[in-house]
């Protein structure tokens, strides 16, 4: 089925957002969510990995692994190919922004094991999309990602000051805050099909 | 046959590749070049760039404070940084008060030297040495104090102030994988050059002070580096208070020793606090120091006498007897040194007792 490009970046990016359909890359989600600074910048650490390691991907599958007949390796190639493009953009953040490399600490090194990266680059392959389709679907989930962890961060910044019950507090209030945002985004499915 | 070859040779490939990639990123954005460490603007280090500014000028023989070994964690490597430092980072601020972010100072284990770099440490920080040393002499004060005293080999001699510190390393060993220095506060006068003595408690499981409890003999080998730290005697004519407690006699031990051999005339109060009376130490000395000085009162104070102890001396919590030993509070000077709640509440008192904040000393430990 030939879906438009355009259609599927933008269905990654509200009806089938990666985070709050799927569920997919959730452990940093929660984690970085605390201010908006830190969540925007590992939102756009995660747009331009998720981008371009699913372009590179697309690449490497089509041209190297169907052609030598190896697409049972996908998941250790796809993650082995993620794991150095995380690297690289880790060298070159350091390099231009200490500031946001050591806000994110840790979890720049762990967007390689980000679920919602390697969720793709699979989706990609299952829905058996082209070049074009699947940059922009990744690109979209990229920002839909980026949109969600933004959402939850205004959110959780306006909670600090208000009353959760000990039980609830920190992750708890963060899973139901998600919870209930994606129950807003699910009412979007079925307006556009991408799979 | 083939198959399996042709995966190993297709992932290998593709392995190797991105591996190449990375080494040839690693040497293109990774690699800073050589840079110059400007310092005092006086004197300039060429460095290859890219590891910590704490790191590198410890490499040059520059040694700044630093108990946590450069992870961030103990906020005494502290220099102000006036060019090249980048923005300060979010690993500095719980470190830094605003005066200081205001003044530039940062936290040299966490700036990564990237670019030329000009910083102002300090000037007695070049006197800063590694030394290493030989155990002369293991003595225990009490079941849980001892006395070490170390014998300089090289250098042969340190000069140090009555009431500074050095970090001693203890090497790698069973209860741990790497190298760890710990500060410990020098005992003995600075007019011995040529050796030193610490005062050591033991701390239960701590790194270093199982290491010289329970390994380290007479004869050995260890190393420092040294002198820090700003505690040290103004040359006033001011009265003086001096406060220990617990292991927090050794710098008090080196000042007043210091002050006896100059035959010092200023009117000296020493309250060491212990809880009871086998945490006393040094007593017969400082009773000595009492007799020998004019001015010098030597008052052990204790908080938790047991009945049978037949202890005549004082009882209970030093703040009570500050205010005996006080003349003319505008006119003294007090040096306090112990743990960080001792000092808070003999900080508290003192104040009240309308000595000013800023000739109040203190080396606290945690």
């Amino acid at each position: 089925m030939e879906i438009s490009p355009l259609i599927i970046f933008l269905a990654a990016i509200f009806t089938s957002n990666i985070l709050l359909t799927n569920f997919l890359g959730m452990c940093s989600y929660l984690s970085v969510s605390r201010q908006i600074e830190s969540s925007f910048g590992l939102g756009l650490a995660v747009f331009f990995v998720l981008t371009l390691t699913t372009a590179i991907n697309y690449v490497v599958y089509h041209y190297l692994l169907i052609p030598f007949d190896l697409v049972y390796l996908r998941y250790i190639i796809f993650i082995v190919v993620i794991a150095a493009f995380v690297q690289l953009t880790e060298m070159v953040i350091e390099r231009i922004s200490p500031v946001l490399y050591y806000t994110l600490g840790i979890f720049l090194p762990l967007i390689t094991v980000n679920c919602a990266i390697l969720g793709v680059s699979l989706f990609m392959v299952i829905r058996d999309y082209n070049f074009l389709q699947s940059v922009l679907f990744g690109a979209g989930s990229g920002l839909g990602w980026l949109l969600a962890i933004l959402a939850l961060a205004g959110i959780r910044e306006r909670i600090r000051y208000k009353f959760v019950p000990v039980g609830l507090q920190g992750a708890g209030m963060s899973l139901i805050v998600t919870g209930i945002m994606a129950l807003a985004f699910i009412g979007f499915s079925g307006i556009v099909v991408i799979q | 046959m083939v198959a399996i070859v042709t995966t190993v040779a297709v992932l290998s490939g593709l392995t190797g590749f991105l591996a190449l990639l990375l080494i040839l990123a690693e040497s293109v954005v990774a690699n800073y070049g050589e840079c110059t460490i400007e310092i005092n603007k006086k004197k300039k280090l060429e460095v290859i760039g890219g590891s910590s500014l704490l790191s590198l000028l410890d490499e040059h023989g520059i040694y700044l404070a630093s108990a946590c070994g450069g992870r961030g964690s103990c906020g005494y490597c502290k220099c102000t940084v006036l060019d090249g430092g980048g923005p300060v980072l979010p690993t500095e601020k719980p470190f830094l008060s605003i005066e200081e972010q205001e003044a530039d100072v940062r936290l040299a284990c966490q700036i990564k030297v990237k670019n030329d770099i000009f910083i102002k440490i300090p000037e007695e920080i070049f006197n800063i040495q590694q030394y290493k040393a030989t155990v002369q002499k293991i003595i225990d004060l009490t079941y849980d104090i001892k006395e070490l005293h170390l014998k300089l080999f090289e250098p042969p001699e340190i000069n140090f102030k009555a009431g500074q510190y050095v970090q001693l390393q203890t090497p790698a060993y069973e209860k741990s994988r790497q190298p760890v220095s710990r500060a410990y506060s020098i005992s003995s006068s600075p007019e011995h050059n040529d050796h030193i003595e610490l005062i050591i408690r033991r701390v239960p499981d701590g790194i270093c002070t199982t290491y010289v409890f329970d390994y380290l003999r007479e004869g050995d080998s260890i190393e420092f580096t040294g002198p820090f730290g700003d505690f040290y005697i103004r040359e006033t004519e001011a009265d003086m208070i001096f406060v220990a407690g617990g292991s927090g006699k050794a710098p008090i031990k080196a000042m007043v020793e210091l002050l006896h051999s100059q035959n010092s005339r200023r009117r000296m109060a020493y309250l060491f606090g212990a809880r009871t009376k086998k945490d006393l130490y040094y007593t017969e000395l400082f009773d000595e120091f009492q007799k020998k000085m004019q001015n010098f009162t030597f008052v052990p104070i204790l908080s938790n006498p047991e009945e049978d102890s037949e202890w005549k001396g004082k009882t209970g919590f030093i703040p009570a007897y500050l205010n005996d030993y006080i003349k003319d509070p505008e006119k003294t000077e007090a040096y306090l040194c112990g743990s960080p709640g001792m000092i808070a509440a003999v900080e508290k008192k003192l104040l009240e007792l309308n000595i000013p904040k800023d000739k109040i000393y203190y080396d606290s430990f945690a």
